[in-house]
């Protein structure tokens, strides 16, 4: 009852409550004593000179009905949450009710996914059903960030190719859905040098991928860059085991050219992955990211 | 309409006190035969064995009407409807009150009189109260009797029976939309569902319940038409009228002795137009609301006069104007088709011709595209501008189909991911896509929303041994905006 700051006003709710069916109850009374009428089968009324009221009675099961409906309010009142804060003699919940069709969908669709469970991502992902569960398992719960074809936008991971930041075997997919990911890259450019150096260091990694570059100014900054080399590597290849980007395959998450890659370095950056594992069950985890896995595979076949 | 004098019993103990609420007097309506019975049987035939027969008829394999409210798909003999086609039903209740706007005007309440299912239970329901109780007379002395073994049979038989219509409607029912087949299997099996359950048990007391019990009270009291319909007469509407110049003064006569000669109408007072009305009513006094148009009493009237050797007609359908004129048939007729009847008319045939055309050339699918939720555009290798759509495929056939989609309106526009999609019989499926532009278009258009069209192709999925279906082959094409960023 957070809605009232007083007990008073559960009271006033029910007092009105059973008032108002009191006074149904004294209405139907009132209306079916027995009226006077004239002989002619009029109430006696007349309006506008000629306009008479008629006695034409209501059949007694109307009024039967009528009195069932307050009955059955009284009923009501008492089993369910019907008098101000009183839960009712059923004790029952629109939260207990949702609970209940919760528990009782998730048992039906446990039936579905047990079946799943137990195979391989490269099993399921040659199963068109699993599969069309996998795409609306995704386009639920992933697509918001990753878009619905899954290849994602800028700070936001392309899922249908071969780079991974933190793996890209169904377990580790498996892994990243169920406990979230949160990549670090702090800002760098006091431990690089001044701002040159920090210019120079970016054209070096536009060099990595064989983007255009100022090659001078690349092989000035391929002598800074072993500051980066502690996470990225010296090759600037990544490593997976602390999600540190490839930052040589032409893939650019946070955006392309100089400006972004000196912005970067700069300022740094914190993204994060959501943990999943509280809101999925491990088995719908299992064949979503059995449908992810499955988004490069076929990407890389197609391209082969 | 003119009022009806209700006679009320007046409470001896208090002289002028009557209760406002009375407990209805039990109608036992007298059978009756004749031309327009006929008709009422004949309607009662073609509705029922259509309602009972139904769901036993299939098509294509499947039950021939069926709507499957758990899948939400309908099946309507060969046609497959999506909740997204509900306009069809939109159409149908038009369609259903036009029809009901222009036969009231011509002939009032044809629809009650004939064919409402309330007339039609009530009369196979009064027809098996016939058959163990007897006619109107007996009905009412069994009424009156004490309880005896006799009645007791003749009361029992009547229950079983109505009992077993009523759940037998219930099942039907329910069987359009839990198929027929399985739905008998899982009765005989005594392991329905609960919803199949309470809509067998519901839908098959109500039926026991009205067409037994209520009756004419569901007319009188609880059918709202019964309250509108005095907006849709006028008084060139055909109602069932007795003709008081002709029958007044009533009294009774010798068969052959002619009426004006002993200074009498034609009514020769014998009240069976009264006795064989359903909803208790004396048509002499003129038009009323209860009056349902069933025509019993002209039936029943048209004997006597037969055999007072009296012209047929002293009860008749006929027009308020006709009766008050004394116009003859040819007259009354010009003066139904009016132009509100034309009006009415030519409204039904629009619509009932747009609904059909709309029917046949309905779409083998239906196509949505929806821009995606997350980002508006991205870029891509080399500074390309990727926008992502989600395109939701229904296939409205019962065969598998192949989509292929492609995108027009916009120089350089082209798929980066796609791959024809097959749809199986009925299904409907969201499936994402992607549109790339070259960096140079997209500088040369500018930034912005640009206009662009989907065009999607379906085709039969060639399946190997099955010819390919031709009907099968459409195209559409659905409008959506592309945005190049700034």
């Amino acid at each position: 009852m957070s809605d009232f700051f007083s007990s008073g006003w559960s009271i006033f709710i029910a007092v009105a409550t059973i008032a108002g069916l009191v006074a149904c109850l004294v209405l139907l009374v009132f209306a079916s004593r027995r009226q006077p009428m004239a002989g002619d089968n009029s109430t006696g009324h007349v309006f506008d000179g000629d306009l008479v009221e008629m006695n034409n009675p209501l059949p007694l099961w109307w009024i039967v009905l009528f009195v069932l409906t307050v009955v059955f309010a009284f009923v009501y009142v008492y089993a369910f949450p019907g008098l101000g804060a009183s839960p009712g003699a059923l004790g029952w919940t629109s939260r207990g009710e949702l609970d209940a069709d919760q528990a009782r969908a998730s048992q039906a669709m446990a039936k579905v996914y047990s079946a799943y469970a137990q195979q391989p991502a490269e099993a399921l992902s040659r199963d068109p059903a699993a599969m069309a569960i996998g795409q609306r398992l995704f386009i639920n719960n992933c697509a918001t960030c990753h878009g619905s074809d899954a290849r994602g936008s800028k700070g936001f991971p392309n899922l249908t190719d071969s780079d991974w930041l933190h793996g890209g075997t169904p377990e580790k997919i498996e892994e990243t859905i169920t406990l979230g990911r949160t990549g670090v890259m702090p800002p760098m450019a006091a431990a690089i040098g001044g701002t040159r150096d920090v210019h120079d260091v970016a054209n070096y990694v536009l060099s990595l991928s064989g983007d255009p570059h100022n090659a001078i100014s690349a092989a000035a900054g391929k002598k800074k860059f072993v500051v980066c080399a502690a996470c990225h590597g010296a090759d600037g290849k990544g490593n997976q085991a602390i999600g540190a980007p490839n930052l040589a395959d032409r893939i650019w998450l946070h955006g392309w050219g100089e400006d972004a890659i000196v912005d970067i370095v700069e300022h740094g950056k914190t993204s994060v992955m959501p943990a999943q594992g509280g809101r999925l069950t491990p088995a719908q985890i299992h064949l979503l990211a059995s449908y992810v896995w499955s988004l490069s595979q076929v990407r890389q076949t197609a391209s082969r | 309409m003119s009022g009806t004098v209700i006679p009320i019993a007046v409470d001896s103990e208090a002289p002028g006190l009557v209760s406002l609420y009375v407990s209805e007097a039990k109608i036992q309506p007298r059978a009756v035969t004749g031309w327009f019975a006929t008709w009422r049987w004949l309607l009662v035939w073609s509705t029922q064995l259509l309602f009972y027969g139904l769901p036993w008829l299939s098509w294509n394999g499947r039950q021939a009407v069926l709507l499957d409210l758990a899948a939400r798909r309908f099946y309507i003999f060969g046609m497959v409807l999506h909740p997204q086609d509900v306009i069809y039903l939109a159409g149908l209740l038009i369609l259903a009150a036009y029809s009901l706007f222009l036969f009231t005007a011509v002939a009032g309440r044809l629809w009650c009189g004939y064919a409402c299912p309330q007339t039609v239970y009530t009369e196979i329901f009064l027809w098996i109260e016939h058959r163990f109780e007897g006619d109107r007379q007996a009905r009412i002395k069994l009424d009156a009797a004490p309880w005896s073994l006799a009645k007791v049979l003749r009361r029992g038989g009547k229950q079983v029976v109505w009992l077993a219509i009523g759940l037998w409607t219930g099942f039907t029912f329910v069987a359009y939309f839990t198929p027929a087949h399985t739905l008998a299997a899982e009765a005989a099996a005594f392991a329905l569902g609960p919803w199949e359950t309470f809509w067998v048990l519901f839908y098959g007391l109500a039926t026991y319940g009205n067409a037994g019990y209520m009756r004419e009270q569901v007319c009188k009291y609880m059918c709202p038409y019964a309250r509108f319909q005095s907006a849709m007469f006028d008084r060139d509407t055909l109602v069932i009228s007795y003709d008081a110049a002709r029958g007044e003064p009533r009294g009774s006569r010798r068969r052959g002795v002619d009426a004006a000669s002993i200074g009498k109408g034609d009514c020769i007072d014998c009240t069976l137009c009264v006795q064989v009305c359903p909803t208790g009513i004396d048509i002499r006094k003129g038009l009323q609301y209860e009056c349902i148009g069933c025509a019993a009493c002209i039936d029943v009237c048209d004997g006597v006069m037969d055999k007072m050797q009296s012209p047929r007609g002293l009860i008749r359908y006929s027009t308020q104007n006709a009766i008050a004129n004394h116009w003859s048939r040819g007259e009354m007729w010009r003066r139904v088709a009016r132009p509100r009847v034309l009006v009415y008319s030519l409204v039904l045939v629009a619509i009932a011709s747009a609904f059909v055309a709309s029917l046949a050339l309905r779409a083998p699918f239906k196509a949505d595209v929806v821009r995606d939720r997350g980002a508006l555009a991205r870029l891509v290798d080399g500074g390309a501008v990727e926008n992502v759509y989600r395109v939701q495929l229904m296939n409205a056939t019962e065969r598998a189909q192949r989509f292929h989609i492609d995108v027009e309106g916009l120089e350089g526009a082209h798929l980066s991911s796609w791959s024809d999609v097959v749809l199986g019989p009925t299904e409907a499926r969201w499936v994402p896509l992607a549109v790339q532009l070259p960096p140079q278009s997209a500088r040369t258009l500018g930034s912005g929303a640009h206009a662009i069209r989907f065009h999607i192709a379906s085709s039969a999925d060639v399946v190997p041994g099955v010819g390919e279906d031709s009907r099968a082959q459409a195209e559409r094409r659905e409008k959506s905006t592309f945005v190049v960023p700034r």
